[in-house]
């Protein structure tokens, strides 16, 4: 189902800008040692998109269930509820043109409030929370809009260094309206001083950047004596206007 | 001083850690009722124009071990060579094909299977048709931005040698790593992180 269904707005069709590699973590970040044997040694092959870029899948609303973006609810038994600190994080979707991105598939997973993952590979001793699943997913209104509820996910300690820990993060899949849009992200929390320490968030180099993944307490969005709100904005590659390109065929 | 340029910046990527099941396969994973099913895991049915293949897909690291906590995407056209998206205006794509699909690699073996259809040509930006082919997306714990790449067919000799895209493969010797192997309906296609045999990633 188009994205833009009942709005008059044609469909973009052009390229993506460029995307900058230098914002992103480069695939090498020894401090990060996974990285080291999973990380491509040789130069990407570097083209201009094709369609099989330009084009991506794109999601109606008909996919989603009605507590899909409630994650204190959507595993929980009737009547009960997730435990933890009950948050919305809300924001929008925008391209780099600062365009909000609408129909955009947004889904998200995190630990429980005590840093335990649903997950058989996950042996911490953080308990298991029953009422809690940890994934969840929405997507973009109109002007890119979006917010779900769910409890802040604690942090935990993994295998890396001696005593390396995750800072409190919720961890976000993003489809935009192309396929070279795609983008895995994750959210970090204002104020949370693991956030600095943390090697996977070191792998990403300009300090601007890591800024970026930094959800901002919104106490104007708060809901009094529920939830406290959390801001995160994503941006997604921009397209470049398509009226000049030179294509023989008028596409 | 000029104008500035309100450009914003992309987020950046973050690695998908180990657990992206919970997130993407949570019925894979061991988290059912929550949603029905796992997105993308079916692209086909009944009326699904097009021949029938399988993909059999591993990704490996630079030991040759292959992941077993890998998620893989797969973006193709249908059997005519139109995509399922609204930027598609050559065409209206096939209704009964999904031309998207997602896949984690198997726990145990690290074998990503998807079933789908032998996609149509689409031409390049100058009207030149490139040669069938499925964009892949991969992301998995170690990989800090997805990996962008595409799987070609052995038995498409003759529209490989005439894709725009591989063209631009300068060490030749590399070329073989985009191309994978019929076996019956399947084709087999390992994907090398790194080493003598690194895949060729996309930078589009
Ligand atoms: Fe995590």
């Amino acid at each position: 189902m188009p994205a833009d269904a009942g709005s008059n707005r044609r469909p973009e069709t052009g390229a993506f800008f460029q995307r900058d590699r230098s914002w992103h973590p480069p695939a090498l970040t020894p401090d990060y040692k996974t990285s080291v044997l999973r990380s491509p040694q040789k130069a990407l092959l570097a083209f201009d998109n094709t369609a099989s870029e330009i084009t991506g899948p794109v999601f109606g609303h008909a996919i989603l269930g009605e507590l899909d973006d409630d994650l204190i609810h959507n595993f929980a038994k009737p009547g009960e509820s997730a435990i933890g600190e009950r948050i919305i994080v809300y924001g929008r979707v925008l391209d780099e043109r600062g365009v909000g991105v609408s129909g955009a598939l947004l889904e998200f997973w995190q630990a429980n409030a005590g840093g335990r993952y649903r997950h058989k590979k996950d042996g911490y001793l953080a308990p298991l929370d029953p009422n809690f699943g940890g994934c969840g997913r929405t997507i973009t209104d109109a002007d890119g809009g979006y917010a779900f509820r769910t409890v802040k996910p604690g942090p935990y300690p993994w295998p890396n260094g001696p005593n390396d820990w995750r800072p409190s993060h919720i961890h976000f899949s993003v489809f935009g309206h192309g396929f070279a849009q795609r983008l895995v992200t994750q959210m970090y929390f204002e104020g949370d001083p693991l956030i600095w320490r943390c090697p996977i968030v070191r792998g990403i180099r300009d300090k601007a950047a890591v800024e970026t993944l930094i959800a901002a307490l919104d106490m104007q969005a708060t809901i009094p004596f529920d939830a406290r709100a959390y801001k995160f904005d994503i941006v997604l590659r921009g397209r470049r206007a398509s009226l000049f390109e030179n294509r023989p065929e008028g596409n | 001083m000029a104008q500035s340029l309100t450009r914003l910046k992309e987020s950046p990527s973050q690695t998908a850690g180990p657990y992206v099941h919970i997130g993407l396969t949570p019925n894979f994973g061991g988290i059912g009722g929550v949603y029905p099913t796992d997105l993308g895991a079916t692209m086909l049915n009944d009326k699904t124009k097009g021949e029938r293949i399988g993909l059999r897909i591993r990704v490996l690291d630079g030991t040759g071990t292959p992941l077993r906590d890998a998620l893989i995407e797969i973006w193709q056209a249908d059997a005519n060579g139109f995509y399922n998206s609204p930027a598609e205006l050559r065409g209206d794509a096939d209704p009964d094909f999904q031309c998207w699909g997602r896949q984690p690699t198997d726990m145990e073996t690290g074998l990503c299977s998807f079933q789908t259809i032998k996609p149509g040509r689409v031409p390049f930006g100058d009207g030149r048709l490139m040669a069938p082919h499925i964009s892949l997306w991969i992301v998995a714990r170690g990989i800090n931005i997805g990996l962008h790449t595409r799987l070609y067919f052995s038995d498409e000799a003759r529209a490989n040698a005439e894709d725009p895209i591989l063209a631009r493969i300068e060490h030749r010797v590399r070329v073989p790593t985009l191309i994978a192997e019929r076996q019956g309906d399947a084709y087999i296609f390992d994907v090398h992180l790194q080493g003598e045999k690194e895949t060729v990633f996309f930078d589009s």
